[in-house]
């Protein structure tokens, strides 16, 4: 064997339930691969928003100057930042995870060392959560080139697209451990994720639909985002986000526990 | 004792793939664990790193209790998994600094630990080739240094030299070889006799997710087969009456191909040599001894 200087692994001294080594663990292993893949997941943040901003824009911005007292510029530019961090983030929580998990066999790896289920899934669910955060303001910086007017308030921005990425991340990794099959994504998307994002007051408000859909609007975590971010551009509203922000936060631990304990199930027999 | 397992049993539905193993391992010595597929051989590694949960049994790994402590161990243990696991997309340095973050070599070592692992597997120089791009005995060399790189003082070797050809399986024989030589304890299953006569100092015999012999490779030798084997070639007719004679005469015999080996020959009688008539004499291995316990017919 080659002579070296390393010396054995040494005993861990202390064991906590969530530990932050295990976690940086789990971040270098994706930062790494980010440095390869960034520059294809920066372009498909920049330009699907806008294409969002120039066809809706254009398309409804010509029948619609103004909707809930917003220019439709900044009711849509605010709005799509929530499609954004719904992307990143919950389709990275279902495909990556799965793949990983399956194909890839990587977690099987990174169990054999010291880290825990848990730690696994809070790591890469706060990795998706920052990204989410990150590339939710692309569609802002797209809005303000159409002439949506930057604010203060915007500096929330990211907070808000890490809260919510948060919650469709272990969403999104709680599905991939639900279902049988990649094929089986699609009923997801189909069923779930699109009518989310349809039914959220980002293309039109949910004013104008049937009682029933507006009711539906207050579990839909994507509703609070966007009136988080409305307000957070517009002007903060302490009490109504105070509500918005728990019930971001109460999808998130939900999330949370169902995506570890199904995740647990699936890799630990 | 490195590793003490006591009656692990591990049922899934109604197959039980563990059931009832018992397992020794003395710190710095090397146990080969012999089996077929589906013996149990990959089901009682992941018992060990807390991946598998036993329904029964005790298991104690360098000390602590598993599943209950077993982030502690895992933190000493280094694991090569049978399947490549390795991240296709990074290169093989980018690899093993991954897996020094995971097993947390700390910050100053990390370069060096790195670097360290790259020269074990002889991968300096494609230290910045994709994985994809390296050959599969590369990648094998890399996926045991990837369990290697935080120096672990128990390591779970699973089939290391599954599918590899005659040359990379010498060397990495040779790693593995060294390993033993600087006190590391290793746990290795493979169902290649050759790899466990070459590096085990005691072998465990798994068949039906029990073991069902265990010792060093000469002492299972004596017990089941024998120092040498003859092996009689002929038509089926022939290899029969030499079956018949030798167990008549309280030999074992196992089919080798075209042939039939008596086992035990030192102890045949010169009337029953002459019975049989020629045949090729060799040394008996712990194949013999592995064919005699686990039956001849592949399940």
């Amino acid at each position: 064997m080659t002579e070296t200087r390393i010396s054995l692994a040494q005993p861990m001294t202390r064991v906590r339930w969530l530990e932050l080594s295990a976690m940086t663990g789990v971040w270098k292993h994706e930062t790494t691969l980010f440095r390869r893949y960034w520059r294809s997941t920066t372009f498909s943040s920049v330009v699907e928003p806008t294409i969002y901003l120039l066809a809706f824009g254009f398309g409804f911005g010509s029948l619609v100057s103004v909707v809930n007292g917003y220019r439709y510029i900044e009711f849509l530019g605010t709005g799509v930042v929530a499609t954004a961090v719904l992307f990143s983030s919950a389709f990275a929580g279902m495909f990556v995870t799965f793949i990983r998990r399956v194909y890839q066999k990587s977690y099987d790896a990174v169990l054999a060392t010291p880290v825990d289920v848990h730690e696994l899934v809070a790591a890469e669910s706060t990795w998706i959560a920052s990204k989410a955060g990150v590339y939710g303001c692309a569609p802002l910086l797209v809005a303000t080139a159409f002439g949506l007017d930057p604010s203060w308030g915007m500096l929330l921005v990211p907070l808000i697209g890490f809260l919510t990425g948060l919650g469709f991340a272990l969403f999104g990794i709680w599905a991939s451990a639900v279902v049988p099959s990649i094929d089986s994504f699609n009923y997801i998307i189909s069923g779930v994720l699109t009518p989310l994002f349809l039914v959220a007051g980002t293309f039109f408000p949910i004013e104008g639909l049937p009682e029933w859909a507006r009711a539906l609007a207050q579990v839909n975590p994507l509703f609070h985002c966007v009136q988080l971010v409305r307000h957070a551009a517009f002007g903060l509203q302490p009490l109504d986000d105070l509500y918005h922000a728990g019930a971001l936060a109460l999808f998130a631990a939900l999330m949370g526990f169902l995506a570890e304990r199904k995740m647990r199930s699936r890799l630990i027999d | 004792m490195a590793l003490q397992v006591r009656g692990a049993v591990k049922r899934y539905a109604d197959i039980t793939a563990v059931a009832g193993v018992d397992l020794d391992i003395a710190y710095g010595t090397c146990l080969g664990l012999l089996g077929p597929n589906g013996a149990g051989k990959s089901t009682t590694m992941r018992l060990l790193t807390g991946q598998s949960r036993a329904d029964e049994g005790t298991i104690e790994v360098l000390g602590y209790h598993v599943p209950e402590q077993s982030k502690q161990a895992r933190a000493l243990m280094g694991v090569v998994p049978q399947q490549d696991n390795l991240d296709i997309e990074l290169t093989a340095r980018q690899n093993l600094e991954v897996f020094a973050h995971l097993y947390r070599v700390p910050a100053r070592d990390r370069r060096a630990a790195v670097d360290w692992a790259l020269a074990l597997a002889q991968l300096v120089d494609r230290a910045d080739t994709k994985t994809e791009k390296l050959s599969g005995g590369m990648r094998r060399r890399l996926l045991i240094a990837r369990g290697l790189v935080h120096r672990p003082r128990f390591v779970l070797l699973d089939e290391p030299t599954v599918g590899l050809d005659p040359q990379v399986r010498q060397e990495l024989w040779a790693l593995i070889d060294g390993l033993r030589i600087e006190g590391v304890t290793v746990l290795m299953s493979t169902h290649y006799i050759e790899e466990a006569e070459r590096l085990a100092d005691k072998v465990a015999v798994m068949s039906h997710g029990r073991v069902i012999a265990r010792g060093r490779p000469t002492a299972l030798l004596d017990e089941h087969a024998g120092r040498s084997a003859i092996e009689f070639y002929g038509n089926p007719e022939r290899l029969l009456e030499v079956e018949g004679l030798a167990h008549a005469a309280g030999l074992p015999t196992r089919r080798t191909g075209p042939a039939v080996s008596v086992l035990r020959a030192e102890e045949m009688s010169p009337a029953l040599a002459d019975k049989l008539g020629e045949g090729v004499q060799r040394a008996a291995n712990l194949e013999d001894v592995f064919v005699l316990l686990t039956g001849e017919k592949i399940e």
